[in-house]
């Protein structure tokens, strides 16, 4: 039996460029950064006092305040993207269809504010001042929850949680569950609010942030010299993935083709690659031969690119690795570089800005890069967005525990 | 200085998220105000807070109503 076709045909985003996909496109294709000092708790005494919050976020958009205070705020991010998602789409969930539709979103991290407030209920008045709303509210699987009870998707409900690799791997797993035939429609992402003082107090202790707190929307600088760590931020993403002919019998609106998944790990270190990314370079050749591709038909690749000192160099060995000459013509972008990094709701942001790569023809820039640093020699779109060819673009996301995931995006 | 009843009822309206013109004294949490068993926790533990008292569960199992709540907090003030 052939595999099933699996194609896109609804976008969702939260970003700190915007809290919609047109918002969030707008501003990576105009270079513009997200990245500010955080407002919403007292960062006094913290090394990082920046990232990339969600601005004038109105959930009241999305549902009754009732339901939302049952949502810790990833959760509510990820309902409101996923909305955006199902609507885009046009997807109406019948009797009929309803057991063919699944959800597939995940967070990084999950509930923090909520944790760290109901700790603080614990410590401060006892046990008894435990929100019953506590649990339901902040584990990682509710938003999977809360949209299937929303819309009446009865299909396969589930949400992997692999540090920053998140939302890529939604979305894979999501592509499989169609290609497989278990659903004819999943909507796949991942949604993060980690901005909390434990939040950033913990990845500031792993040394993992950028400490420029003298000019926040220049910190996240991905392959630059001068680059020290990135910068935590927040937001949701969500794709509605379908199967090719159920697209194609109800009339949608495709925007590419999901060709290729692929996954591996470093087996390395908790939380640093290897010098050479040979476990980003594994994923980066499974999703290509996957799609059933050579590496050189890449035009785009938006990049894992978070801006650490690492990172960037591995993950361009990464691509000379896997695409050998080829590698010296392929866009490679870090749009982490305007939003800053979303770690599980990261690649499904990218993952969309990967699709809309594809669909207006134009590699988004990696702003910052002033001067590359020593090891990373490629075409990596400095400063302005470009218009291109690309029939292909590749979506990476690597993570805590050495987890990879890449996904190849085609034109249809 | 608000009633006993306008303040239960204004913490009933906030947690329920039901229009103040909405709630009578004999609407029940459940069947007239759409509570499931967690708005219900919930709402007990916020009229603890307002009322600076404690309301023990097997108590708080037979405070279904808005009178009740009333009934309650005034019994025990």
């Amino acid at each position: 039996m052939p595999r099933r076709r699996v194609v896109v045909t609804g976008l969702g985003l939260i970003t700190p460029l915007g809290n919609s996909v047109k918002e969030s496109w707008d501003g990576i294709l105009a270079g513009k950064s997200g990245i500010a000092p955080i407002e919403h708790f007292d960062t006094t005494g913290f090394s990082t006092q920046f990232g990339g919050s969600v601005k004038g976020f109105d959930v009241s958009e999305y549902m009754p305040a009732k339901d939302a205070r049952k949502m810790d705020t990833f959760i509510q991010y990820g309902m409101a993207a996923a909305i955006q998602a199902v609507d885009d789409a046009g997807l109406e969930c019948t009797e009929e269809n309803a057991a063919r539709i699944g959800v597939a979103i995940g967070s990084g991290i999950g509930g923090l504010p909520m944790i760290e407030a109901n700790h603080n209920n614990l410590q401060a008045k006892g046990p008894r001042k435990i929100s019953p709303f506590f649990v339901p509210g902040s584990i990682i699987n509710m938003i999977s929850g809360n949209l299937a009870i929303r819309f009446g998707f009865q299909g396969p409900n589930i949400a992997i949680t692999t540090a920053c690799t998140t939302g890529t791997h939604n979305i894979g797993y999501s592509a499989r569950t169609i290609a497989y035939g278990d659903a004819d429609v999943m909507i796949a992402g991942g949604a993060e609010m980690a901005t909390t003082p434990l939040g950033l107090g913990g990845f500031a202790a792993a040394r993992a942030l950028s400490t420029r707190n003298d000019s926040p929307e220049t910190a996240s600088r991905p392959w630059d010299a001068d680059r020290d760590g990135f910068v935590l931020s927040d937001g949701a993403g969500v794709l509605v993935l379908e199967e090719y002919e159920h697209a194609k019998a109800r009339g949608a609106t495709i925007y590419a083709e999901l060709t290729g998944f692929g996954m591996s790990d470093d087996a390395y270190h908790m939380t640093s690659p290897p010098e050479d990314g040979r476990g980003a370079a594994a994923s980066m050749a499974n999703a290509v031969k996957d799609a059933g591709l050579n590496p050189e038909q890449l035009d785009y690749i938006n990049a894992h690119g978070t801006s650490t000192p690492a990172g960037d160099v591995a993950e361009s060995r990464a691509v000379e690795k896997v695409m050998g000459d080829a590698a010296k013509s392929v866009a490679v972008s870090s749009t982490k570089s305007m939003i800053g990094h979303l770690l599980g709701a990261a690649g499904a942001v990218e993952a969309v800005f990967s699709i809309l790569a594809i669909r207006d023809q134009v590699a988004p820039p990696t702003i910052n890069l002033e001067n590359p640093a020593e090891g990373c020699n490629l075409d990596y779109v400095p400063h302005t967005a470009r218009d291109m060819k690309v029939e292909h673009a590749l979506s990476n996301s690597f993570g805590f525990g050495g987890t990879n995931g890449s996904l190849l995006f085609s034109k249809v | 200085m608000s009633t006993i009843e306008e303040r239960v009822k204004k913490i009933v309206s906030e947690q329920l998220g039901v229009k103040e013109e909405e709630i009578t004294n004999a609407s029940s949490f459940v069947d007239d105000l759409g509570a499931d068993s967690l708005d219900t926790v919930e709402l007990v533990m916020a009229l603890e807070e307002e009322f600076e008292t404690e309301i023990p569960d097997e108590e708080a199992e037979k405070i279904t109503t808005v009178q009740e709540a009333i009934d309650y907090v005034v019994s025990h003030q």
